[in-house]
């Protein structure tokens, strides 16, 4: 009797510790989906070989996608990548595309047939338009993921530079003579 | 009633050079060749111009409208023709390209059809403000922050007190020295304006000890309304947080502005404008510049707005071929000026010629402290230095980076030539446009949610008319009978007539 007690309490401390880890495992891997889906640019451009950003953040947090598949992000989310998951960075693998500066899709109006398929492909709704009439981009919603481009039949989606406010950005800045002249 | 003053921890005394330029009246710039007015002279939005190329426009005519609420109008500071709206460099710290209207003067210097505003002093504060906003005043020591959105500050919370800073504590600047000498009335009556649009309890001037003759000239204009303070030389004893220091003994908050502790604060020169804005009807196209340093004649002007900085500076003796570089604005918070021929604009106080232009090199920290001492905002130097160039911004966040005024003390003293404020200039702008792509990004991962979500439903509500369809099965037995019932009575119909018709015929 005492033997099959202890069997008993055994079964249940096991099944207790079982399922409060895998309660725990569960929330830690939302926890890192989330995290790595914060750092991904959210282009939504499926680049990756993933329908989405989220997607491959699970991926990345499952270990079925490495950390060097998104060409928006650049060398900068591969550095950020690599900080919270504790890898070494890598280059971007050149089989999913090049990395470069924030384009958006611009439409030419004269020439656009009302097709809706460019409509059909953006993920985030960024083309407004309806059926036989003229589509235009908001420039300020498109995340420059070109998937309109392809499905164009006559071809009048051109993928533009991205100028923030009007103004191009320079990233150096002028010297300050701060302590230069007595 | 004498006001306690107070001191402001940290800061520097440095040489002020003042006297290479104080002394001398100023004079008034010859037109340039061409005149080049930025659409941004101010901080906020940029204005949205008004003229076409090969247009004709008057002298302080509208030539750009305000755009939003921070943003103030460009009028025109000669007469003539719009000769180009394009991109030209302007004195930005960035040194960037920005969009301008251009004006080839026409020499006639004809005045647009302006309105003075009578008795201001029982107007409705708010008009008064729009006066001054309609005037494209913004405020002059430097910052250029549109004038009336912290006159507008008054109608909405309660101003104790009103300090007009005349404290110029930059080394080589003299031009608000010089205004008030040579303009008092304007500052004074500029004073009470201001005073009235923001309903202030009580109203301070404040000048430097350094500057003696304007504090006479100010002595015999204000009445008990004005206090008239005189502040010891010490920089940045203008910055504004470190002015209300010294007036008040109290501390703006991080992160917080001077109306959160019931005061606003502005410029002498901004006082001026305002007074000619509201007694003549003038808009806001001239202002004073020093031009100083390595110079043969250096003095102060007063320039029109668009005017390039090189005429102002051949004005005083400048010569093209010595080689020496031009720094916008002084020593210790102005930028080199790459190009010569970019305007000056509403905020631009010195235009200052120095041939030492190389710097020593920088060489390792050797953690001294220095730069804490003499840091006005009571940071740390030394460790927002190495989270700067660690990129870690989380860090420099903790370290209240954002509290960093770029007075510049902390890279005057340092010893290794290490150009702090370059690095945490960097870093802000570094900080603030991650966390633009940041908010950009996560309204797109909303936005794609969203139409994940919409697609759903879509669908789902495809489904449920398919099922509405099948479930309507027997009516649509109905319908079919409806039909059939229909066409019989139709063929029956045309039987009838059929029948009718060879009953008049013969049959065939």
């Amino acid at each position: 009797m005492p033997g099959l007690l202890i069997i008993i309490v055994l079964v249940i401390l096991i099944a207790v510790l079982v399922y409060s880890d895998t309660s725990s495992t569960i929330d830690e891997r939302i926890n890192l989906v989330n995290k790595i889906d914060s750092l991904l640019p959210q282009t939504q451009c499926g680049k990756c070989n993933y329908p989405g950003c989220r997607p491959y953040a699970e991926a990345v947090a499952n270990g079925d996608a490495d950390i060097n598949q998104c060409p928006p992000g650049g060398r900068n989310t591969i550095r950020k990548l690599a900080n919270l998951l504790g890898r070494e960075i890598k280059d971007l693998n050149p089989q999913n595309g090049k990395a470069g500066p924030k384009q958006v899709a611009w439409i030419d109006e004269d020439i656009c047939i009302g097709c809706v398929k460019c409509i059909q492909v953006c993920p985030v709704d960024a083309i407004v338009g309806t059926a036989k009439h003229m589509h235009t981009v908001i420039p300020q919603e498109c995340t420059g993921c070109e998937l309109c481009v392809a499905p164009c039949p006559v071809d009048c989606i051109y993928m533009l530079a991205f100028i923030q406010g009007g103004r191009r950005i320079r990233p150096d800045l002028n010297l300050s003579p701060a302590g230069a002249i007595r | 009633m004498t006001r306690e003053l107070h001191d402001f921890p940290g800061g520097l005394l440095i040489p002020t050079h003042k006297e290479l330029s104080n002394s001398k009246t100023s004079l008034i710039t010859p037109l340039p060749e061409r005149i080049i007015l930025p659409l941004q002279q101010h901080i906020g939005i940029p204005a949205e111009p008004l003229v076409q190329t090969g247009d004709r426009v008057l002298k302080g005519q509208i030539i750009a409208r305000a755009n939003g609420y921070v943003s103030v109008p460009v009028h025109a500071s000669t007469s003539g023709r719009i000769s180009d709206i394009g991109d030209y460099t302007v004195p930005d710290s960035l040194g960037l390209k920005a969009p301008c209207i251009v004006i080839d003067p026409d020499g006639y210097d004809e005045w647009f059809d302006i309105h003075p505003t009578e008795n201001y002093d029982s107007l409705d504060p708010k008009l008064l403000q729009r006066v001054i906003r309609e005037a494209g005043i913004v405020g002059m020591g430097g910052a250029g922050f549109p004038a009336h959105v912290k006159l507008q500050e008054g109608t909405v919370s309660e101003v104790d007190t009103l300090i007009i800073n005349g404290v110029e504590c930059e080394p080589f600047i003299s031009c608000d020295d010089r205004l008030i000498r040579e303009k008092p009335g304007y500052i004074v009556a500029g004073t009470r304006m201001i005073r009235h649009a923001v309903q202030a309890r009580h109203c301070v001037i404040a000048l430097e000890e350094d500057m003696p003759e304007a504090f006479v000239a100010l002595e015999q204009l204000v009445d008990d309304d004005i206090e008239l303070i005189k502040l010891p030389v010490k920089y940045p004893q203008g910055g504004e947080r470190q002015l209300i220091k010294s007036l008040t003994g109290k501390e703006v908050p991080s992160g917080g502005l001077p109306i959160h502790i019931g005061i606003v604060m502005h410029n002498v020169g901004t006082a001026a404008a305002a007074y000619r804005a509201v007694t003549r009807g003038e808009p806001l196209i001239s202002r004073y510049v020093t031009v100083s340093g390595e110079i043969s004649d250096p003095r102060n002007l007063q320039v029109l707005l668009g005017t390039p900085v090189k005429h102002c500076a051949i004005q005083c003796g400048y010569n093209d071929s010595s080689g020496e570089s031009i720094i916008l604005g002084g020593p210790m918070m102005g930028m080199y000026a790459g190009n010569m021929n970019m305007p000056v604009i509403k905020t631009t106080n010195c235009v200052l010629v120095t041939s030492s232009f190389n710097f020593n090199p920088e060489v390792p920290c050797i953690r001294c402290g220095q730069c804490a001492d003499v840091c006005p905002a009571e940071l740390l130097p030394q460790q927002l230095y190495w989270h700067a160039r660690a990129k870690h911004h989380a860090r420099l966040r903790e370290y209240h980076l954002f509290d960093c005024i770029e007075c510049g003390c902390c890279s005057y003293v340092c010893p290794s030539n290490i150009p702090l404020v370059q690095y945490y200039r960097k870093a802000k702008r570094q900080i603030s446009q991650d966390e633009q792509t940041h908010a950009s990004a996560d309204h797109a991962r909303q936005r794609f949610i969203n139409r994940g979500e919409r697609l759903r439903q879509e669908k789902s509500e495809q489904h449920s008319h398919k099922g509405k369809i099948a479930t309507d099965q027997p009516q649509q037995t109905d319908k079919q009978a409806f039909i059939k019932d229909a066409v019989a009575r139709t063929k029956a119909k045309r039987d009838r007539i059929r029948n009718q018709d060879g009953d008049g015929n013969s049959d065939g």
